[in-house]
């Protein structure tokens, strides 16, 4: 049963071939067999998530099953959950029990889905292997001695071992595309404001945004629609009504230009990856669609912008933890300065640390306008290269990730190595558009991740064309277990 | 040498919106701590905030009342520092693009003289928590009802050249916010905040000094104080060859001097920048003339009208509007007996040391408009002399009844019944020989002078009740009938 | 390019942030690491570029004047690490 996706759970359910307690037992069991292997779970709430299954299977019965009636799926622990540990992979937080609801947790609730619990993650986020969090690295079910991507390691992993068929997640550089890309998982970021970030622990808020990992394009449409919405608690939400996202995903794609930008192919890129990723192009011209070379020239400046815009909202996102009103406090602070001081000291990890000091001095007097302003400048250069894309072209397609998932350990010793993992993502979060990465082949057994950027509210569409490649090819079936 | 004081205020308005400037918190003051804190107010992880419409109208009233540039497009940023009242770390508020641009206020002096003080901007942002400083086995405790509650900030330019200017201006923002009813003004409850920039120069001098900033100073009469102590500090630091140091200093009400509050001194670095959770606010020209055409008439307007409608002087008209219910309560008072000046002078004199001694405002007063009205009525009819008046007033202020009650059951009706006088008259001259004898044997001019000591016993005689001019119009008859 | 220790330490004051000795110079090792990344910046032109803070140059929507919270402090206060009478404490605040 934990091969099914989400789309068929949902016909089995529906169908009485199986109930909601059933499956969620059965994922419970797994979870508690394979996953000390990944550690893709900070929590697991079974107790919770039978009560659920129950109460989705009599709905069921009743005939009155919203969207996801008892469809098993996890968190990333970056969602609040009322009356469970939300800890944002943090020590910081290890303790923090929210008394309310993420929108997100609160819109799947009201689609009938079942929680089986929360998944791991690189520390408030940051990160793109897994590694920082505080409970420990995320294991990729592909090869344990490998990442598995991140910041939501733990969704993508989950998803890939079959311990859940979805996970939400978050992407504020790449942390939902790139881990879809190292596990064979499919990732939709949606265009910013789609997703409430209501109760969502903010990294970057104005790069953050909401999403699901599942193991089709089908499945992440289903998730996505359950999870998009308008929400007058999120000033930056664009209180667009809910959508179905599943409603293009058979459409044809004869037509479709795709753009291929030739600076996503340069340097840098591993070259059978990009091997990987010019055979899907080639698949995509079989299924009718056109090829147009693009340019987006100012690429090469988006990882220098988003490492001076990233760390400085975080600096001051990150500020709330003092210590005072939840959260870590140290044993015995000796007065005022000695609390915060060492209570952030001990309840952030090294990578966290780094980027509130990045950020404090792009934000600090004398460098506000070389660092904090000129990067907003090169934002808007970087959006206006996607938007003059776009009037040429429906899509824009490319690798996800440079290369395949690498060893555990690799990377951490130098953080700029690290951060060029997003070289392709990061403008994405920098524009606001919509992109999600699906799985596209392999290299030496690892999973390869094909990018696909939509237009600004085109996730319909976006997801059609995923979706039409996933029916022609068999690659996201693949199976890490 | 002469020298010039320069000032400039920044003065934090709290704005009597319902809830809070970021969440649907109450406002309403004096409640039990962190009853009023909601997940918004405290920063709970992933909590979002989503601005007041109230409080941007509000804002944008004040802008108009000041004749200022309204920001069409404002943008909230980010203030960072660490301090347990400010629970996210960073206070939201407005620096590059605030609601309010520059603008100006003419402000009314005591000698009748006026000038204008440039507004440089007004921003909105959100107020701390508090601290209590109790002991608390040697710690502090955070109430942070108060944090969120939204504040306009002031900002003027440094043109006030005396503590008086300065009070005088901060009056004028007390005055124009009253008015308008986005703030009770309570610098009591701290609903208005000052604080002041000082420096002094040599008279002539283009260049400003260093200046200090004086935090916290909370009625008017500190405002003026503080001021005074602190330039008086600078000027004799400078001629004794020292220098003004860029600080902020806090004044000790007690002992009547500033000192230095070097512990919030430790290398500030606020480090702004727009708020990432926010989005621009935009206004439209519609939405700002509608506001435009609610405003009520402001304290200038209704200075100028009082002045001609009620034929009072500049400054008696001045006194009367500074805030609201002071003038309403005049309006009232003066249509109800058609006797303005009487009304005018009653509430600055005897209303306003009743009020003074009670710590109360006009809002609390014991004594009602109507009530004020119906005893000057009293006074204008010769029911009661104005000496009276004065008693009757206290016994209304003890809450003994309106002006026509105290009068019936104290018996204090003015007497004016002539043959009652006379006889009065025939007394107290029969029981003054020697005065008599005197009044007699004086020269005509210095007579009306030597009739003060009957008058005296006369009104003595009659409990102060008898119509003073009836007394004069006999004793003189009497007198001079014995020439 | 390392960061100068001066400077982290100035920095980690900002950030309230204790750094020990022994991570220290690891710290403005990486930091600079960093800062060099981020000064490709300084390498194309952007006059006349208007910065850009949101994506999608949206306008913030304002909420109605009313009172939507109640009182919820013992919940909150639950997550607290030391309350008394309501309050939320910490170590003496010196003004």
């Amino acid at each position: 049963m934990h091969q099914l996706t989400i789309a068929d759970i949902i016909k089995g359910l529906r169908e009485r071939q199986f109930s909601s307690v059933e499956i969620t037992r059965q994922l419970l069991a797994r979870i508690q067999q394979l996953d000390p292997s990944y550690n893709s779970f900070i929590s697991v709430t079974a107790d919770r998530a039978l009560a659920q299954a129950a109460a989705a299977d009599a709905r069921l019965a009743s005939g009155d099953a919203p969207a996801l009636c008892g469809v098993p799926i996890a968190h990333k622990d970056i969602f609040c959950t009322n009356g469970v540990r939300t800890s944002c992979g943090s020590r910081m937080l290890d303790n923090f029990v929210p008394p309310y609801d993420a929108a997100v947790i609160e819109n799947f609730e009201q689609a009938g889905a079942v929680s089986l619990g929360k998944t791991n993650m690189d520390e408030f986020a940051m990160g793109s292997s897994n590694e920082s969090s505080f409970y420990g690295p995320v294991k990729n079910p592909w090869d344990t001695s490998r990442v598995p991507g991140g910041s939501s390691g733990g969704s993508a992993a989950a998803v890939a071992a079959q311990l859940c068929p979805g996970a939400t997640a978050t992407d504020t550089g790449g942390s939902i595309r790139q881990p879809a890309a190292l596990t064979n998982t499919t990732g939709v970021k949606p265009t910013y404001g789609r997703v409430s970030r209501w109760g969502m622990i903010a990294f970057a808020s104005s790069l953050d945004q909401g999403g699901p990992i599942a193991r089709t394009a089908e499945d992440a449409a289903l998730m996505l629609s359950v999870m998009a919405g308008s929400d007058s608690r999120d000033s930056t939400n664009l209180q667009r009504p809910a959508e179905n996202f599943t409603r293009a995903l058979h459409e044809s794609i004869a037509g479709l230009r795709i753009g291929v930008p030739k600076e996503y192919f340069g340097e840098g890129l591993n070259s059978a990856t990009g091997d990987r990723v010019q055979a899907a192009l080639a698949e995509y011209e079989k299924l009718g669609a056109e090829l147009v070379d693009i340019s987006l020239p100012h690429t090469h400046l988006a990882v220098p912008a988003y490492y001076v815009i990233a760390p400085a909202e975080a600096s001051a996102n990150l500020s709330r933890f003092d210590g005072v009103r939840y959260g870590h406090r140290c044993e015995n602070p000796a007065d005022l300065r000695d609390l915060y001081m060492r209570s952030r000291g001990e309840g952030f990890g090294e990578e966290v640390q780094r980027r509130i000091l990045v950020g404090t001095y792009a934000l600090s007097a004398g460098y506000y306008d070389a660092y904090y302003n000129k990067a907003q400048q090169v934002r808007r250069l970087i959006k206006q290269d996607f938007v003059q894309a776009f009037e040429k072209v429906d899509v824009i397609m490319g690798p996800t990730a440079p290369s395949p998932a690498f060893a555990l350990g690799a990377k951490q010793a130098d953080p700029v190595s690290m951060y060029l993992e997003d070289i392709y993502t990061i403008a994405i979060n920098l524009a606001g558009l919509p992109a999600m990465s699906l799985p596209c082949g392999t290299v030496d057994g690892l999973p390869v991740g094909l990018q696909i950027i939509g237009n600004y509210l085109d996730e319909a569409r976006m997801l059609n064309v995923a979706h039409r490649y996933q029916q022609a090819t068999d690659w996201h079936n693949a199976s890490a277990v | 040498m002469e020298w010039e004081i320069v000032i400039g205020l920044e003065v934090h308005v709290q704005l009597s919106t319902q809830s809070k400037l970021f969440s649907g918190a109450s406002t309403r003051f004096g409640a039990a701590p962190n009853t009023q804190a909601c997940a918004i107010d405290l920063a709970m992880p992933g909590t979002l905030p989503v601005p007041n419409e109230e409080a941007f109208r509000y804002a944008v009233m004040f802008g108009l009342a000041m004749n200022a540039e309204i920001g069409k497009r404002s943008v909230f940023e980010r203030k960072n520092y660490f301090y347990p009242d400010l629970p996210k770390g960073y206070q939201t508020t407005q620096l590059a693009e605030p609601i309010v641009g520059p603008g100006e206020v003419e402000i009314h002096l005591e000698d009748g003289s006026s000038k204008k003080v440039r507004l440089h901007h007004a921003h909105l942002e959100e107020d701390a928590g508090k601290s209590l400083h109790e002991d608390f086995h040697g710690m502090s405790g955070i109430d942070l009802n108060r944090a969120g509650t939204p504040l306009i900030e002031i900002v003027s330019e440094p043109d006030m050249r005396s503590a008086a200017e300065a009070v005088a201006y901060l009056r004028k923002i007390h005055s124009i916010v009253t008015y308008l009813g986005i703030s009770d003004g309570d610098m009591s409850q701290g609903s208005l905040r000052c604080d002041a920039n000082v420096s002094v120069r040599l008279k002539g001098e283009e260049e400003l000094g260093t200046r200090t900033e004086l935090k916290n100073i909370n009625s008017f009469r500190f405002v003026e104080r503080a001021i005074k102590v602190e330039a008086q500090r600078q000027i004799d630091l400078i001629e004794d060859g020292g220098k003004v140091v860029q600080e902020t200093r806090l004044y000790d009400a007690d002992k009547n001097e500033t000192r230095s509050m070097r512990s919030k001194e430790v290398a500030n670095d606020y480090r702004y920048f727009p708020c990432p959770d926010l989005l621009p606010v935009e206004l439209t020209d519609e939405y700002i003339d509608s506001i435009r055409q609610q405003l009520p008439e402001l304290p200038d307007a209704k200075s100028t009208r009082f002045a001609s409608d009620y034929n009072l002087s500049a400054y008696d008209a001045d006194q009367l509007i500074q805030d609201r219910a002071t003038a309403d309560y005049f309006e009232i008072a003066a249509e109800r007996c058609g006797q303005p000046k009487l009304v005018a002078n009653w509430m600055m004199g005897e209303l306003a040391a009743l009020l003074n001694r009670e710590e109360i405002a006009i809002g609390q007063s014991p004594i009602s408009a109507e009530q004020l009205a119906g005893l000057i009525e009293r006074i204008v009819d010769n029911t009661i002399s104005s000496k009276i008046a004065k008693q009757v007033f206290e016994a209304m202020a003890n809450g003994e009844g309106d002006a026509d009650t105290v009068i019936e059951k104290r018996g204090l009706k003015q007497v004016s019944d002539t043959g009652a006088i006379e006889k009065m008259v025939d007394d107290v001259i029969a029981n003054s020989a020697a005065q008599v004898e005197n009044y007699r044997g004086a020269d005509e001019s210095k007579r009306p002078k030597m009739m003060g000591y009957f008058v005296g016993q006369i009104m003595k005689a009659s409990k102060g009740q008898a119509n003073p001019q009836l007394i004069n119009k006999i004793l003189k008859e009497k007198l001079d009938a014995l020439l | 390019m390392a960061v100068d220790a001066q400077t982290v330490h100035r920095l980690a004051e900002l950030a309230r942030i204790a750094i020990s000795e022994e991570t220290l110079e690891d710290m403005s090792g990486r930091l600079g690491d960093v800062l060099k990344l981020v000064d490709q910046l300084q390498t194309v032109n952007t006059e006349g570029v208007a910065p850009m803070a949101h994506p999608l140059d949206a306008i913030q929507q304002l909420r109605p004047d009313q009172v939507t919270e109640a009182n919820c402090r013992e919940q909150m206060q639950a997550q607290a690490p030391q309350t008394e009478d309501g309050l939320y404490l910490v170590p003496k605040v010196i003004d």
